[in-house]
């Protein structure tokens, strides 16, 4: 969409298992870092969990929030209000009613950490000892609560909740607010904070995850014909929207234009993927975004390194787009469940910004169906105008696809 | 072994601190958890159960409303050391 509510990026942040800020993060990304690691919890090892590692964020949050917040704040929570801070402060704290700032946190499971910690508590201490603020704690819109009342955003705080697609359901949903009008501005992304041995146990009985155990740093494998699964990580990813008019009249750097978005559901199985309603969603994004495949020239995948879900996607993203250039960011940050699709739009944003498409790391023995050209160091992208997709797929057959182009 | 009053004023204010950023300083005898220390009603329910592990002692939740300084809970939990 162009014209007065053309939707744009102008501010970015993260917190990563690669990395603390957007800066150090996309450093590591491009320098092909892997951010997973043996996990050292006494309860990785007193439970006898199937897998050992994960990708956990590489500077805890508690380094950078005061103790009232870590003792108010789920830790999904607190990942997200770092990265809010970083972003609003990165597109240089913008002044604007606050009736006219919205917010759009996506989270998959919200705060299962307080959730089971209460639970631990109510069993071994009693119901008095359990935490008053339980609730608003493990509430699944409490980050986005926290960044509205942080930032005085009055214009709508939303929830998108969509498993792995909602860290990008809630980019879709921002720029929906400031097409519609509802907002000039809104701060919107994806945070996960569960890398807890109730996940890790339930995901390791769907034999999702990968067992790599002693190799934890190339686990995460997508294409590769030895994947096995993913890797669960933490994190999250926040990005500024900014209705275009609004940007320019305030003088804001801009990054790149979210151009358009595509959303579909597969109304078939909980958790197999659909490469039909991965390829729909993709399309409705070229329509959405007024855009051909020949404008699109690279793809963040979402990828996740399980031997089902990476062949169909690639071929889906083949068959709608053509020839791009495919890099799956998740080899390097593990899976953020409903923080992923925000942190490969911070990630898509910078590719087109830095025309550079980061690495795919751990493909050494790729898939002999692997039908696209995926880069495995940075690419460098065309000049002129371009665009670039990120996929997003959830459990439950959420398929979200983003078109992010050169502003 | 009992807590002395001091103890336990110093006690209360790194939990007080603790859950609200204030500096322990700030948390004097005088001092109106709501009027004074802008404590809420779910933080000053937290403060309190904190207080009762740190102390060994039971505030009953009727007893709480009675708490409206700081002085008023360090005499409580003195008076209900065994």
């Amino acid at each position: 969409m162009a014209g007065s509510r053309s939707v744009v990026v102008t501010g970015l942040g993260a917190t990563t298992p690669i990395g603390g800020t957007v800066a150090d993060t996309w450093k590591a990304a491009l320098a092909g870092t892997s951010g997973v690691a043996t996990m050292t919890h006494d309860w990785v090892t007193g439970l006898e969990l199937p897998v050992t590692f994960a990708a956990e964020v590489a500077v805890e949050p508690s380094a950078v929030l005061t103790v009232p917040e870590t003792r108010r704040m789920d830790r999904s929570a607190q990942v997200a209000i770092v990265a809010a801070r970083e972003a609003w402060a990165d597109a240089g704290t913008p002044e604007v009613e606050g009736t006219r700032l919205g917010v759009v946190v996506g989270t998959g499971l919200g705060g299962l950490w307080t959730l089971m910690n209460s639970w631990d508590t109510l069993k071994e201490r009693g119901p008095r000892r359990v935490l008053p603020m339980t609730v608003p704690m493990l509430m699944p819109n409490s980050s986005a609560a926290y960044v509205s009342i942080e930032l005085g955003a009055k214009a709508g705080t939303h929830t998108t909740v969509s498993a792995c697609a909602s860290g990008a359901e809630a980019i879709v949903a921002g720029m929906e607010m400031i097409r519609s009008g509802r907002a000039d501005v809104v701060v919107a992304g994806g945070t996960e904070a569960c890398v807890h041995a109730l996940p890790i146990a339930a995901f390791a009985r769907m034999q999702a995850l990968s067992t790599r155990n002693d190799s934890p740093e190339t686990a995460s494998r997508p294409y590769d014909a030895t994947r096995d699964g993913f890797v669960l990580g933490e994190g999250a990813g926040i990005v500024v929207l900014e209705s275009e008019e609004h940007a320019k009249a305030r003088g804001a750097r801009i990054y790149a234009r979210l151009a358009g978005a595509g959303m579909s559901s597969d109304a078939g199985d909980i958790a197999a993927p659909d490469a039909a309603g991965q390829a729909r969603a993709m399309r409705l994004a070229l329509t959405d975004a007024d855009l051909t495949a020949a404008d699109v020239v690279h793809a963040n995948a979402h990828a996740t390194s399980t031997p089902a879900g990476d062949i169909g996607e690639a071929e889906a993203i083949n068959e709608v787009m053509g020839d791009v250039v495919v890099s799956a960011t998740k080899s390097m940050t593990g899976h953020l469940l409903g923080g992923a699709g925000a942190l490969e739009t911070v990630f898509t944003v910078l590719a087109v910004a830095e025309r550079t498409a980061p690495p795919t790391i751990n493909l050494t023995d790729p898939d002999p169906r692997l039908p696209v050209d995926v880069a495995t160091s940075p690419r460098e992208l065309p000049a002129g105008q371009i665009a670039a997709l990120n996929n997003s797929f959830g459990f439950g057959g959420h398929n979200v696809s983003l078109l992010i182009a050169t502003a | 072994m009992a807590y002395t009053e001091q103890e336990i004023l110093t006690g209360l204010a790194e939990i007080v601190n603790e859950e609200t950023g204030l500096p322990t300083d700030s948390v004097e005898l005088e001092k109106s958890f709501t009027d004074d220390l802008d404590i809420d009603s779910l933080s000053m329910m937290t403060i309190v159960t904190q207080a009762e592990d740190k102390f060994g002692v039971t505030i009953p939740d009727d007893e709480v409303k009675n708490l409206v300084t700081v002085g008023d809970a360090v005499r409580f939990i003195t008076g209900a050391q065994a």
